[in-house]
């Protein structure tokens, strides 16, 4: 049966957006997501009622907007959002995903989980004070984390008297900062959160603006390209065995396609073991298709039997990633106890675990100044730093700015079990001979 | 859109595939949480489509509650059997026969409450180290911070202060013996989202989500239906009227909405501009603002 992937015409076509907001405390984050939710008609009854009783229990005159996102008890109770919560909403365009993140200094680990799987980043500044520390850690976060799309808003603008002088005072030095930034496509957004100008509707307090509402961008901006459709790559997740009388032989490897295109016929290569085969089919559930691309999740047939399982990536042979035991990598800390070199830990990248070792902790960076201090020897909690990292199988990977599903990682600690930190590969630690597979060189 | 765009279903879809693969290859005996309503059902069609055409790596389970709509236990086992996966169904009833759950004086209260020390029995008897749970986590508030990958301790219990952050698709599946996780591979979904897919997967559903006449009556703002386990209080009166059911659970706590939507299609328009979210409908969620927060804590789903 041939499927046609690109008509399907019972489901409305509309794509998915997932952006991070972060700002420092009271820069009016929640209360500017709580606006989008509450204007793009996302919300129901129950909840505006339940809005209303919070609002009524602490006090407050107004429905509090920023009470939407607040989630859990103890937060609540401290006023503060301190985890990352997810937001939805949809409008006829598109459909949203909102990872909210707080901002406080110790939650660098939050910014970049929520970060780490974010098509745009929205960072919100307060007018009155302006680019801040903060402002320039988040941006620096975004960047690191790969984010293809900045949005700066400049909130509050009803406290600055919705001066155009004070947004473009802002926007002049953030353009200075951000050249030391690898973000492509940054806009700039004069708001004011709490009455809604210019998130949904255009604000006649600024006619001076001439650029779209919030919303409005982020339904439009172009994000089907920000995907690495140059290098393809499927690491194999599970092999699917049926040992059926009516499926005998048949073996599929099924995977979640991280970049390129796959299409059948195409010549490929499985790492790390070297085997060279072609695409003899490539299955969707009970549809059998002529191309997949990332990120579908498909599953694989090889004209020929070699011996495939969890944990290999197959590849096409015109495009081959480094497969290496050395790299370097930008580390995030996530954990109280301190990465120290020489300790050893789990680590997973792709669908590959296998033991690793921190060999060394080559600098820290300030993530205030992007400042490198080289006579660091350990990362603590929320902390970034370039490490070399040794690990016991060959990791498959891909440079995190080229193409980040394979250059991401996480490390695990092998005692506790817990997430300890969050890796981007930035190249092979070193110059190292090249494994030859039937005469392909790699 | 482009050539090589996905639409959000297809993306949302894929997301979730490669969560459930990620659980039948890395834990020992995953079980798949089965209830018979639009969101469990659309999990199991996504493990058709991670898995197929061999069968389920994991077996599927209900706990019922013993006051569940007869329509939907007959629908399980229809559409559990013609898929010839294994069914597992641990009941309320034998928990309280057994002293594993223990009822409260107030009849009327919802059972959902002893399905927590039901599930966890159930998990302990079958060894079950991954139990993949239908919830949304734009449900409800508390669920929102929930991660995909639940982790529970070993008596079941879910710490929000101390859960494993979640980075890109890595999701760590490391845990002693004795503990367990829940995994919520649709957390990313809508209400909407699952209906537009059970629309576009033409897939079967129960009945009782679609208009029908019912005797009903109005309690805590909601109609409630009557049947062998809820009966009106003397001030209630029963009406015959044209309703559905926006969630499957328990019929003691599950409200009716008066609806005259007969199709998928009907439902997918009606929720477009629908003014009460579907929790709105679950007498249990009411008794305080951090019900739901408190009930995860204590292990439910
Ligand atoms: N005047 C004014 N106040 C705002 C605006 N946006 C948010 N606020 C207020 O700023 C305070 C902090 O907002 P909140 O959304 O809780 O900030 P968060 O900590 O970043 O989530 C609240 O009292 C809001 O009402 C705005 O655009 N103008």
């Amino acid at each position: 049966m041939q499927a046609d992937i690109e008509n399907d015409s019972n489901s409305p076509q509309i794509e998915l957006l997932r952006f991070s907001t972060c700002g420092s405390v009271d820069d009016g984050k929640s209360t500017l997501i709580g606006r989008l939710l509450y204007d793009s008609k996302s919300l129901f009854e129950d909840q505006l009622e339940a809005l209303e009783r919070s609002s009524r229990l602490t006090g407050d005159a107004d429905i509090n907007l920023a009470n939407l996102t607040d989630g859990l008890r103890a937060e609540r109770e401290q006023g503060i959002t301190i985890d990352v919560a997810y937001r939805y909403y949809a409008t006829p365009k598109r459909k949203f995903i909102v990872a909210d993140t707080p901002g406080h200094t110790q939650y660098t680990r939050n910014m970049v989980t929520g970060a780490s799987t974010a098509n745009l980043a929205v960072i919100l500044i307060d007018a009155r004070h302006g680019i801040i520390e903060q402002s320039r850690r988040h941006s620096f976060l975004a960047s690191l984390l790969g984010i293809p799309h900045l949005v700066l808003c400049v909130n509050k603008m009803d406290l600055v008297e919705f001066s155009q002088d004070r947004f473009e005072e802002i926007r002049s030095e953030f353009e200075q900062f951000s050249t030391l930034l690898d973000i492509r496509d940054i806009t700039y957004f004069p708001v004011s959160a709490l009455n809604g100008d210019n998130v949904v509707e255009l604000s006649g307090n600024m006619p001076w603006y001439k650029g779209p509402p919030l919303l409005q961008f982020l339904e439009n901006v172009h994000i089907a390209n920000d995907r690495n459709f140059a290098y393809p790559r499927l690491p194999v997740q599970w092999v699917i065995r049926p040992r059926s009388d009516e499926f005998h032989d048949f073996r599929a490897y099924s995977g979640q396609i991280a970049s390129g295109v796959f299409r059948v016929g195409d010549d490929v290569i499985v790492l790390p073991s070297g085997r060279r085969s072609k695409i003899k089919e490539i299955k969707q559930f009970e549809d059998s298709v002529p191309l997949a691309y990332t990120p579908m999740s498909v599953a694989v047939v090889l004209e020929d039997q070699i011996d495939v399982s969890r944990g290999d990536v197959i590849v096409t042979t015109d495009s081959i990633p480094y497969v290496t035991n050395e790299i370097e990598a930008m580390v995030c800390w996530m954990h109280d106890q301190p990465m120290l070199s020489g300790r050893k830990y789990e680590i997973k990248h792709t669908s590959r675990s296998t033991k690793a070792i921190v060999n060394e902790l080559m600098y820290r960076v300030n993530i205030n100044t992007l400042g490198e201090d080289y006579r660091a020897v350990s990362l603590a909690l929320n902390e970034i730093g370039r490490v070399r990292i040794r690990t016991q199988q060959p990791m498959i990977f891909d440079e995190y700015r080229k193409n980040r599903n394979m250059g991401a990682f996480i490390l695990i600690d092998e005692a506790t079990h817990a997430t300890v930190g969050a890796g981007m590969i930035c190249e092979p630690a070193k110059e190292i001979p090249m494994p030859q597979y039937d005469g392909y060189v790699i | 859109m482009d050539t090589y765009s996905l639409s959000h279903l297809d993306a949302l879809e894929s997301a979730s595939i490669h969560i459930m693969r990620e659980v039948a290859a890395e834990f020992q005996h995953p079980v798949l949480l089965f209830s018979g309503g639009k969101d469990s059902l659309c999990m199991l069609r996504i493990a058709e489509k991670a898995f197929r055409p061999a069968k389920l790596p994991f077996p599927v389970m209900h706990i019922d509650t013993g006051h569940n709509f007869p329509e939907v236990i007959e629908f399980r086992d229809r559409l559990i059997g013609s898929m010839g996966e294994h069914l597992i169904v641990r009941g309320v009833e034998d928990a309280i026969s057994n002293g594993i759950a223990v009822e409260t004086a107030d009849g009327d209260v919802s059972r959902n409450r002893l399905q927590i020390p039901t599930l966890l029995a159930a998990l302990e008897e079958f060894k079950f180290d991954a139990a993949f749970g239908g919830g949304r986590r734009d449900e409800e508030k508390a669920r929102a911070k929930e991660r995909i990958y639940s982790f529970r301790d070993s008596f079941g219990q879910w710490d929000p202060k101390n859960q494993r952050p979640e980075l890109w698709n890595l999701f760590n599946g490391k845990i002693f013996s004795g503990e367990n996780i829940r995994v919520f591979p649709i957390s990313d979904w809508t209400e909407l989202d699952v209906w537009q897919y059970i629309e576009r997967e033409k897939m079967e559903i129960p009945n009782i989500y679609f208009s029908h006449q019912r005797d009903v009556f109005f309690r805590d703002g909601q109609w409630l239906s009557t049947g062998p386990y809820m009966s009106p209080k003397s001030n209630e009166t029963v009406e015959n009227r044209t309703v559905r059911f926006r969630t499957i659970g328990d019929m003691v706590c599950t409200g009716a909405i008066e609806s005259t939507a007969t199709s998928v299609a009907d439902i997918i328009d009606e929720i477009a501009v629908f003014r009460v979210s579907e929790r709105g409908g679950r007498a249990d969620d009411r008794f305080s603002e951090t019900a739901m927060e408190d009930r995860k804590k204590e292990g439910y789903f």
